[in-house]
């Protein structure tokens, strides 16, 4: 559950609200599912505060409400300072260019892509220089252990671990002030769950409020401030 | 709209330094472009086949550097109202605003016909998903490249040939065969000499019918890795009709999804495939296998 907070409070740069999610679906007729309501949380910069609770209690659904993929029924999200909730396609989209950023559990890309563009992509994205961008992103990959000789080629045929690499580098490789991570060491070996927790560490380090997803739970006790279990928000 | 420097405002009084100069580092990258108006306005279209409904009471904006996604069934009125924009379709009603280089507003519907044709030409592309409809097949691939070129003025006929070469190249053609008729080309490359026709006079504006429909995954691929770069350097606005999720996932930013003529809903494009509103979007969500 949250700390109790040390006042003054910094202002937080993630701000969840009194937040409710439901579905309704209308192939199965019309039943509507409440998941969730009541969720609130804050993080500020730099913190790092893991998401914990049940398979399907809502960890998922509550990010994906903070990165802008689902919609929020009720209540605010705000993620530096821009409120998520009832936000045009735009206004998200300007977001996740250079304040927000996500490492999901699933590399999904333009098949074909080499792996080096899909990591600097944010960065060209922004409209930083390509070889540059392309420099950076070699950097990360080469930090994160994938072989100089895999650079060039799509991570669509990476193994499942590889592609996770390539996803984090993509996460990492610009400095968001806000960032989403959905177990980013899962199928990680030691040395390169150790490259990914120095990552974390040092995002945290240069300010950025971050909120992850972690079933590693040693993972999870070395690079978090602290908790918050989803559980509380089941409606 | 909001700009990075509100993050500064709220988070830089009393914070750790080292967040105070990442949020100083960050702020000097260029703004998303909220402040520029759309390029496209479209408001009202509708287009009646007799007492059918081709499309109706259609209505978007589109900015620069933007690609939005049209999807829906066949039937839903998705390519009727790619033809009312780009001029191919009369409407029976509605309005397309269009922004021009000297950043005047046109309606593109009450233009004189030789402007429309002007524009047509140089500042919008239309990329038919039959490359044959947009292709002059009796023509070398040089030719159906430098045609788009002459048409808007270019004489020399030798930097003509040098652009159509330097074309066929970012499309993937090999320019060694730049006097190769398209007919003896494959489905793909002739998809690719499509769009490289349609983009040689660097327009603002292309307008796509199932671009990628018909080609072999692999090809598609190939396609999609094309536009998005050419988005991205170009600055290039597109609306991509399109039967494919997987395709607009990847490369619009927005989507509409149309059923029966009419939008049904619209949005954030993973917003719109991960938490569909509209039964008829979540019917078309649940129907394929993954997106």
């Amino acid at each position: 559950m949250n700390a109790p907070l040390d006042p003054p409070p910094a202002p937080a740069v993630i701000d969840v609200r009194d937040v409710a999610k439901s579905f309704t679906l209308h192939t199965q007729g019309g039943a509507v599912i409440e998941v969730m309501r009541g969720a609130a949380l804050q993080v500020r910069a730099g913190e790092c505060v893991a998401l914990t609770g049940a398979s399907g209690a809502g960890k998922s659904t509550l990010m994906r409400m903070i990165w802008g993929n689902y919609r929020i029924a009720a209540g605010s999200i705000r993620v530096a300072g821009v409120e998520l909730a009832g936000a045009d396609a735009r206004t998200v989209l300007a977001l996740r260019r250079d304040r927000l950023g996500h490492v999901s559990q699933f590399l999904r890309v333009v098949p074909r892509v080499p792996a080096r563009e899909v990591v600097a992509e944010p960065l060209l994205g922004l409209g930083c220089p390509r070889d540059e961008a392309l420099s950076r992103a070699e950097a990360l990959l080469a930090r994160l252990g994938i072989p100089p000789a895999l650079w060039g080629l799509s991570p669509t045929t990476f193994s499942g671990g590889e592609q996770q690499r390539v996803n984090i580098a993509r996460g990492f490789v610009h400095p968001f002030p806000a960032l989403l991570l959905d177990e980013p060491t899962a199928s990680l070996d030691g040395g390169n769950r150790a490259t990914v927790l120095d990552l974390i560490r040092e995002a945290r380090a240069r300010g950025a409020a971050i909120l992850g997803i972690f079933h590693d739970a040693a993972a999870r006790a070395e690079v978090c401030d602290r908790e918050v279990d989803v559980g509380g928000f089941t409606p | 709209m909001t700009d990075g420097t509100d993050i500064r405002r709220n988070d830089g009084a009393g914070d750790a330094k080292s967040f105070k100069g990442f949020c100083q580092e960050f702020s000097k990258i260029p703004g998303p472009g909220g402040e520029a108006p759309p390029l496209l306005r479209v408001s009202g279209l509708t287009r009646r086949y007799g007492a059918c409904i081709g499309c109706a009471e259609v209505g978007f904006d589109l900015w620069p550097g933007e690609v939005m996604g049209i999807v829906g069934e066949s039937g839903s009125g998705k390519s009727t109202l790619l033809a009312c924009l780009a001029g191919h379709l009369a409407p029976d009603a509605g309005q397309v605003l269009w922004r021009d280089r000297d950043g005047r507003t046109r309606d593109v519907l009450t233009m004189s016909e030789p402007e429309r044709r002007m524009l047509a030409r140089t500042d919008w592309a239309f990329v038919h998903q039959n490359p044959r409809d947009g292709l002059r097949m009796g023509v070398s691939a040089g030719g159906n490249v430098g045609e788009r070129l002459m048409a808007v003025g270019a004489r020399h006929y030798g930097r003509i040939r040098a652009t159509a070469a330097d074309w066929l190249g970012r499309v993937e053609i090999d320019p060694g065969r730049i006097d190769d008729a398209p007919h003896r080309f494959s489905g793909g490359m002739q998809q690719r000499l499509q769009i490289a026709r349609n983009l040689v006079t660097h327009p603002r504006l292309v307008l796509m019918d199932e671009p990628t429909g018909g080609l072999d995954v692999s090809v598609q691929a190939r396609l999609l890795d094309l536009l998005r770069g050419l988005v991205r350097e170009m600055g290039l606005s597109a609306v991509v009709v399109t039967h494919d999720l997987a395709v607009v996932r990847l490369l619009a930013h927005r989507l509409m999804v149309m059923k029966d003529g009419r939008v049904v809903e619209a949005g954030l494009t993973d917003q719109v495939l991960d938490d569909p509103q509209h039964p008829y979007t979540q019917l078309l969500v649940s129907s394929v296998l993954q997106v």
